[in-house]
């Protein structure tokens, strides 16, 4: 299959560690080339320049010869939107695509974004909470290819980045945690607030009322210059250890509570997901939280986190377009989502 | 990336709104967060359209204030990629990397007020000459030696402080040539 097609990504696996929690770990260095201006004020010729010269390193250094080079420009609007939802590549990446590539590992796992606010943004994505090796991993890559880049570098301020909050290391390393329980028990507002205390910036996403859509809060370091790589995410993975644990006393303290009451949300949540003709994004998300909170108190068996992480991508307006390959009106999406998301379930049972 | 609303702090509260497949993004510091009533996502009241709307009218018709020292001249400009400190002001991002030496004094107390630090201690490229290698590794090893001293490890320590000597010399003769 086209990889602009698949919905899978590596980070959708369940064997990560702590996938209880938290659903997956990213690592992204911003690197610039050196003598080039920056992509904001880049013209036409810069940019094919930043990508010609990407180009070349890659197709040229064994170790990366295998990475998949993606003309954003070649894509659909709604090939590109997919790549979002997937994670692959950043939203803004997606609304500036002229002049833009995505450079994919096999895998999935490692992704190189070409022009975005920086010439180069290497990302690595992991299931579950593993920084260290999606450190390694992106480390790696940029050796390649710092062997044959100048970058933008001085020896005093670090890497040079477009936007003076990156600059230094270019590292923003963020965990995707997953936090059904510390929301039902009322401790996320304090929990955000001790994050942000910690320098640490946080990222959720909304629907029409306050509480975050699916539970999935973001968590990534601010600050770039002046520590080590290994400060930072020793930093970051720090304050995730503590989040994970209450999350997981808050979980037991609801069964211990309320089991039937949690037993309930969740077998409604799988029914409405199973059997729903009509489903909004909004609500979709909710559901799917639900069922994963069921997946790992263990109140139902039988579906795996990794269906949930691919149902995430499913129910995207995206690929709800996509595989209609046009423009939907809203209502006719909600009722495209309801049929994908019982065609993605119809073969599995839960015991 | 700064602020949306102040542009002055970096953002560490970052909100996607979806209502009916429409994505919106805001970014705001804990100063405008707060201000605004958004802290710890509890919105009340929630988050609306108009409010980014008046966010960015507010951010046309206020000039926005950089931390930063204005006491430049205006025809102050990058010689690489043509950037003024003016432009910087505006869209809160450099030009190039040439703009980080070109305006270092505007852009030190900045750092330091975003990061709490203006000096690099993290990887660098193996292109960056010997030298800057060999004080890297001297800064560990001075760690490592304060450590071994400070839990009684002295045969460690001695071997580290030998270390650290070869590499002082090291260093001198690389600087002198
Ligand atoms: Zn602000
Ligand atoms: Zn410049």
């Amino acid at each position: 299959m086209d990889i602009k097609d698949e919905i899978f990504a590596g980070w959708m696996r369940d064997d990560g560690p702590e996938t209880d929690v938290v659903v997956s770990s990213r690592i992204r260095l911003a690197r610039n080339i050196d003598n080039l201006a920056f992509t904001h004020i880049a013209g036409h010729d810069d940019l094919d320049k930043v990508l010609r010269t990407v180009e070349e390193v890659i197709k040229s250094t064994r170790d990366l010869a295998d990475m998949k080079i993606i003309d954003l420009d070649s894509l659909s609007v709604f090939e590109r939107e997919l790549l979002v939802a997937r994670h692959l590549i950043s939203p803004e990446l997606a609304q500036n695509w002229e002049r833009r590539a995505v450079i994919l590992s096999e895998d999935n796992e490692s992704s190189i974004m070409v022009n975005e606010e920086d010439h180069l943004r290497i990302q690595s994505l992991l299931p579950g909470s593993q920084f260290q090796k999606a450190w390694e991993m992106a480390n790696r890559v940029d050796d390649l290819l710092e062997a044959k880049l100048n970058y933008a570098f001085s020896e005093d301020i670090g890497y040079l980045t477009a936007c003076p909050t990156n600059a230094g290391t270019g590292l923003r390393g963020s965990i995707m945690l997953h936090l059904p329980a510390l929301k039902r028990t009322n401790q996320i507002g304090a929990m955000l607030n001790a994050v942000l205390k910690l320098g640490l910036a946080i990222r959720g996403t909304y629907g029409e009322g306050t509480e975050a859509t699916g539970d999935m809060y973001q968590i990534s370091n601010q600050i770039t210059l002046g520590q080590s790589e290994e400060e930072i995410l020793e930093n970051l993975s720090g304050t995730a250890r503590q989040i994970i644990y209450q999350e997981r006393n808050a979980r037991s303290v609801l069964l211990k509570e309320y089991r039937s009451k949690v037993e309930d949300v969740v077998y409604r949540a799988y029914g409405l997901l199973k059997n729903a003709r009509i489903l909004s994004s909004e609500e979709a998300l909710k559901l799917i939280s639900e069922v994963r909170m069921g997946i790992y108190t263990d109140i139902i068996k039988g579906i795996s986190a990794s269906v949930i992480n691919e149902l995430m991508v499913i129910i995207s307006p995206a690929y709800v377009s996509k595989v209609e390959d046009r423009e939907l009106s809203s209502y006719e999406r909600d009722v495209k989502r309801a049929e994908l998301v019982r065609e993605k379930l119809s073969s599995i049972s839960i015991l | 990336m700064l602020c949306d609303e102040c542009k002055e702090r970096p953002a560490t509260v970052h909100v996607t709104q979806i209502i009916n497949d429409q994505k919106s993004e805001v970014h705001l510091c804990e100063v405008c967060a707060k201000a605004k009533g958004h802290l710890g996502f509890a919105f009340k009241p929630s988050f609306s359209v108009q409010d980014l709307l008046a966010g960015l009218i507010q951010q046309f018709s206020e000039e926005p204030e950089l931390p930063i020292d204005m006491s430049f001249r205006v025809s102050d400009k990058c010689e690489v990629c043509g950037m003024t400190l003016e432009d910087f002001r505006r869209t809160g991002r450099l030009g190039c990397g040439r703009c980080y030496d070109e305006f270092r004094e505007q852009l030190e107390p900045l750092l330091r007020r975003l990061h709490g630090s203006s000096k690099h201690i993290g990887k660098l490229p193996r292109r960056v000459g010997g030298i800057a290698h060999l004080k890297r590794l001297e800064g560990q090893l001075k760690k490592e030696l304060q450590k071994a001293i400070a839990s009684e490890k002295y045969e460690k320590a001695a071997e580290l402080r030998d270390k650290i000597h070869q590499l002082e010399k090291d260093i001198k003769r690389g600087e002198v040539s």
